[in-house]
């Protein structure tokens, strides 16, 4: 029923200009109220994606075609597949989360905070939809102001320093991609990503592309050794901003990896995959190493996410080892939907875990893990909460975090035993950091006079947790629709990458 | 094309800036100090008259005319339309600053337009003799201007140091002019076309002159290592004529290159391809490192100037129609955001208090949002950061070296200009994050708070919707 209508950019520019009127109407008692409207009609306009979306299929739907500089033959082409569909409505449940979250906690410039995350997710929105390389890129840049300003702005102590680090890392990565758009574009005379997909390559061709995709999207996901500018980030970020940089920024990474550097370097990915894959493995074992001793709430997320995040850029690059060893490559299907599934159930952890410290933060103004104790006490409900996440964020079966990291290892093993192995540590590492610290915060005796005083979560909170709970545990019990809906887009991928462009 | 009758009409606009010149001129000298509001007003008469004059005979037919030492092209047609629309902002944003600082006298005025006319002869130059005199009728000009504020010491220096280095660099262009002249026979533009590809010229002499013709070039470009002149000039001379000299001349001196360059010597390209890749990739280089070192924001927009005048020789240099039609457009949003850059200066700063550091600009964010958010537009754009439209500027020129295969020299660029996001990004930071120093409100004039915005709101929507603008670069040189 919403074919007719041109609707993805209404999801793209409602956010956008929404996020506008809020601005100019500057801070008053309809602030936050609009923003609320303004993101949950995203959401709903988002979920008619949903809907309307023929799984059988991976081709491109929802298509908008219109130029736009003609002289370079730019369009506003939009469109989405199997891959982009969720990570939208994920970007528009996050943004509703991010509103409700910042309902009582932002009291400086709310016009301005609320507009700058509801522009975001415009953006963001945009750069899942675009299907025009320069539109893309115009997006993927254009999304790091506002959460340059976000961190900036309403950061913490060190914010100016973690918002310029942020901003040139990703920045600095990502004009290598625009040098290898600007070249396929020498190659193919256009800027259509999906004619990008079908050009053959030369081996030195394709290896510089990878390279410089790979740059710019490390970045964003992040990968070691460019991740350091994550923890940093994320410590001086509002929570809006984290929950934000951990849902849907690192994913972009995530799927820029699925849309650029398979389909168009195959054969490169094919030569490289073992960097990319022990990449993500020292993500995987030293980073959760990392995470184990941190002192910072925050800082333990932020390293977690990373540790996270190598499973997806490992289950998206480890297809060339299956296919290597099977002849079927239904194993191959199992990595890359491990990984869109992992990046899903990512978001919406990683969301529900900053939103847990961001609680305790409101209430004590510390992250030091130290000065936490016995929150249980004070604060079961909340405590029943964060005791979830953090299992979730383990791996734990029922729960969403299982179901990725379990698809991602199971396809590791068709490709060599080692990769599964250490994947694996995971389990006990995820667990190990995400538990300690929940024993050390949550449970025991209430430690100091400031965590006797706590009050438990009021509704507000309640909610907005217990709806990502909600999501996490029907992805966990039941991922089969989300998977459903990239099984075309993953078989078709699969059958690209599987053919030589040489 | 070959005309028997001079056809006066193609110089219209430049008649008219002459003659509005000439009644400014008396005007001011009969009125003495009473005269620079009605000079002020004559001079944008003359603005808008001499935009209307140009806008009116686009559409008309165009071509040689005065022995073939002028031409009227698309080229010169647009080129001239942008300067005299930019100089209405510019004369409109001199007002307030130099009535604040008891500078507003005529004479501002005078030089504005006869520079103006300079920059004219430029653009529609097509002989050696017809360019060198638009340039110098044009650097007089500026010298003079800059030396207008005759008790600051700065100001004094600044103008001294720029009339030896530009006469210096006239002498070099001219000098190269007579050796070309020598090799070919000829001064027209045309005529050493014509030398050129009928060939039998000596190649090591004709080189030679090249030399001089480009190194005249860079310098008014300030292109690195003709750039010294440049942030002394930027900082000493009072904001207004700043302003002046940072945006229109340098389209004139775009022009001046497109006319040496591409209409004259198109056929020895190899040569000067080679001169154009050093002095682009040192510009780069040098504009955006140096200026991190800045805390003075005009100086730092000095070196900004010196990475983008690096910027717009990467699309000449790739030496193809869209190369040129790309650096035509990079030299005009250049002169876009550097009018809105200086304007916001000239907005912040009132009697004594010149808001030239970038320090001055603390707490922006919280004294005006609104400004802030112009002047956060105009950084994002300097920068290349899209939506805004220093991005598309970046992403023609780039693309146009990418398609001559000159790799290596746009990953310079590219990693260069992630190395410039810094410094704008200081003056964001500054502008958003830091707290006021002071409670002291803006003072400028309504007339200027709207121009201001409307011309950062232009980047902007320029970079939303670049596609016309691209479009009429691309049929200058289609």
């Amino acid at each position: 029923m919403f074919v007719d209508y041109p609707l993805l950019s209404l999801v793209i520019w409602l956010p956008i200009l929404g996020g506008f009127a809020i601005l100019f109407n500057g801070d008053n008692a309809m602030t936050r109220p609009l923003s609320l409207i303004v993101s949950l009609l995203t959401l709903v306009l988002s979920i008619g994606l949903y809907i309307d979306f023929d799984m059988s299929t991976h081709e491109m739907q929802f298509v908008e075609h219109m130029p736009w500089v003609p002289v370079f033959d730019i369009n506003y082409y939009l469109g989405i597949d199997g891959f982009s569909m969720p990570l939208i409505i994920l970007t528009a449940f996050s943004t509703v989360i991010v509103v409700i979250a910042g309902w009582e906690v932002i009291q400086d410039r709310v016009a301005q905070y609320m507009a700058a995350f509801l522009v975001m997710e415009g953006l963001m929105i945009a750069v899942f939809a675009a299907l025009d390389a320069i539109l893309f890129y115009v997006f993927f840049e254009a999304m790091l102001i506002p959460l340059f300003l976000v961190i900036g702005i309403w950061g913490g102590p060190n914010k100016v320093y973690a918002t310029i680090k942020f901003f040139l890392y990703t920045f600095f990565g990502s004009v290598f991609l625009l040098l290898s758009l600007l070249y396929l574009r020498h190659v193919t005379g256009s800027f259509d990503i999906l004619e990008y997909h079908q050009v053959s390559l030369s081996m030195t061709e394709q290896t510089w592309l990878l390279l410089a995709i790979l740059i710019a999207f490390a970045v964003k996901v992040p990968m070691w050794p460019v991740h350091t500018w994550l923890p940093d980030a994320h410590v001086e970020a509002p929570t809006g901003g984290s929950v934000i940089l951990a849902a849907i920024t690192l994913k972009i990474g995530g799927y820029g990896l699925l849309r650029f550097a398979l389909p168009i370097a195959p054969d490169a990915s094919m030569a490289l995959d073992w960097l990319v894959i022990s990449l993500s493995l020292i993500a995987i074992v030293y980073i959760g190493f990392v995470a184990l001793v941190q002192s910072d709430l925050k800082k333990l997320i932020a390293y977690s996410s990373i540790a996270h995040m190598g499973f997806v850029t490992m289950g998206i690059f480890i297809v060339f080892g299956i296919f290597a060893n099977s002849a079927t490559g239904s194993g191959a299907v199992l990595a890359v939907e491990g990984a869109m599934v992992q990046m899903i159930s990512h978001g919406f952890i990683a969301a529900a875990m900053f939103l847990c410290v961001g609680v305790l933060y409101d209430r004590m103004h510390t992250r030091e893990i130290a000065h936490y104790g016995g929150v249980i006490n004070t604060m079961p409900v909340f405590a029943g909460f964060s005791v979830f996440f953090a299992m979730a964020n383990a791996g734990l079966p029922g729960t969403s975090g299982f179901v990725g990291e379990f698809m991602v290892i199971l396809a590791a093993f068709q490709a060599n035993f080692w990769y599964a192995f250490l994947a694996a540590t995971t389990l006990i590492l995820g667990a190990a950091y995400s538990l300690w610290m929940i024993k050390r915060v949550v449970f025991g005796e209430v430690s100091n006079d400031n965590v006797a005083t706590l009050k438990d979560i009021n509704r507000r909170e309640f909610w907005m947790l217990a709806s990502l709970a909600i999501i996490v545990l029907v992805i966990g019990i039941w991922p089969a629709p989300l998977i459903e809906v990239m099984h075309s887009s993953v078989e078709h991928l699969l059958t690209q990458v599987s053919q030589s462009k040489l | 094309m070959m005309f028997e009758v001079i056809n006066m009409s193609f110089a219209l606009p430049e008649m008219f800036l002459l003659g509005m010149a000439g009644v400014i001129l008396m005007v001011v000298a009969f009125m003495g100090q009473k005269g620079a509001g009605a000079a002020y007003w004559l001079s944008q008469v003359t603005m808008i008259g001499t935009a209307y004059i140009v806008y009116d005979s686009v559409t008309g037919m165009g071509g040689l005319t005065f022995s073939d030492s002028y031409i009227k092209d698309t080229l010169s047609d647009v080129l001239k339309l942008t300067v005299s629309i930019v100089n209405v902002a510019v004369l409109l944003y001199s007002v307030s600053y130099l009535k604040a600082r008891e500078l507003f006298k005529g004479e501002y005025y005078v030089l504005a337009v006869f520079s103006t006319l300079g920059m004219f002869v430029m653009i529609s130059a097509h002989h050696f003799l017809t360019l060198y005199l638009g340039l110098e009728l044009m650097s007089l000009c500026l010298y003079a201007m800059v030396a207008m504020h005759r008790d600051s010491g700065v100001a004094t220096e600044a103008a001294m140091k720029y009339f030896i280095l530009g006469a210096l660099a006239s002498g070099m262009l001219l000098y190269g002019m007579s050796i070309i002249y020598g090799v070919t026979g000829s001064l027209s533009l045309s005529g050493v076309s014509e030398a050129i590809q009928t060939g039998g010229l000596n190649d090591t002499v004709m080189s030679f002159g090249l030399v001089f013709l480009v190194i005249g070039v860079a310098f008014k470009l300030g292109a690195v290592p003709f750039h010294m002149w440049l942030p002394d000039v930027y900082h000493g001379a009072p904001t207004a004529v700043t302003l002046f000299i940072a945006t229109t001349p340098k389209i004139a001196a775009f022009a001046m290159m497109i006319r040496l360059l591409v209409d004259g010597l198109a056929d020895i390209q190899q040569y000067w391809q080679d001169m154009l890749i050093m002095l682009s990739v040192l510009s780069i280089i040098v504009g955006n490192i140096v200026a991190i070192a800045q805390t003075n924001l005009k100086r730092m927009l000095a070196y900004s100037t010196i990475s983008h005048v690096g910027f717009i020789l990467l699309g000449v240099l790739s030496a193809n129609s869209e190369g040129y039609a790309a650096s035509m457009f990079y030299a005009i949003t250049y002169t876009i955001m550097t009018l809105a850059a200086f304007g916001m200066i000239i907005l912040m700063s009132r009697r004594g208090f010149e808001a030239e550091n970038i320090e001055d600009f603390k707490g922006l964010g919280k004294k005006s949002p609104w400004y802030a958010l112009m002047m956060l537009i105009v950084m994002f754009s300097m920068a290349g950061i899209p939506p805004m439209v220093g991005f598309y500027a970046k992403l023609a020129v780039i693309k146009s070296i990418i398609d001559v295969e000159l790799m290596s020299v746009a990953i310079v660029a590219v990693l260069m200009s992630v190395i410039g996001a810094f410094y704008y990004l200081r003056v964001i930071k500054v502008m958003i994050f830091d707290e006021p120093a002071d409670t002291e409100v803006l003072h400028a004039p309504a007339d200027m708070r709207v121009v201001v915005s409307a011309n950062a709101l232009g980047v902007l929507a320029l970079g939303l919707f670049p596609g016309s603008l691209m479009a009429i670069c691309a049929t200058v040189f289609s």
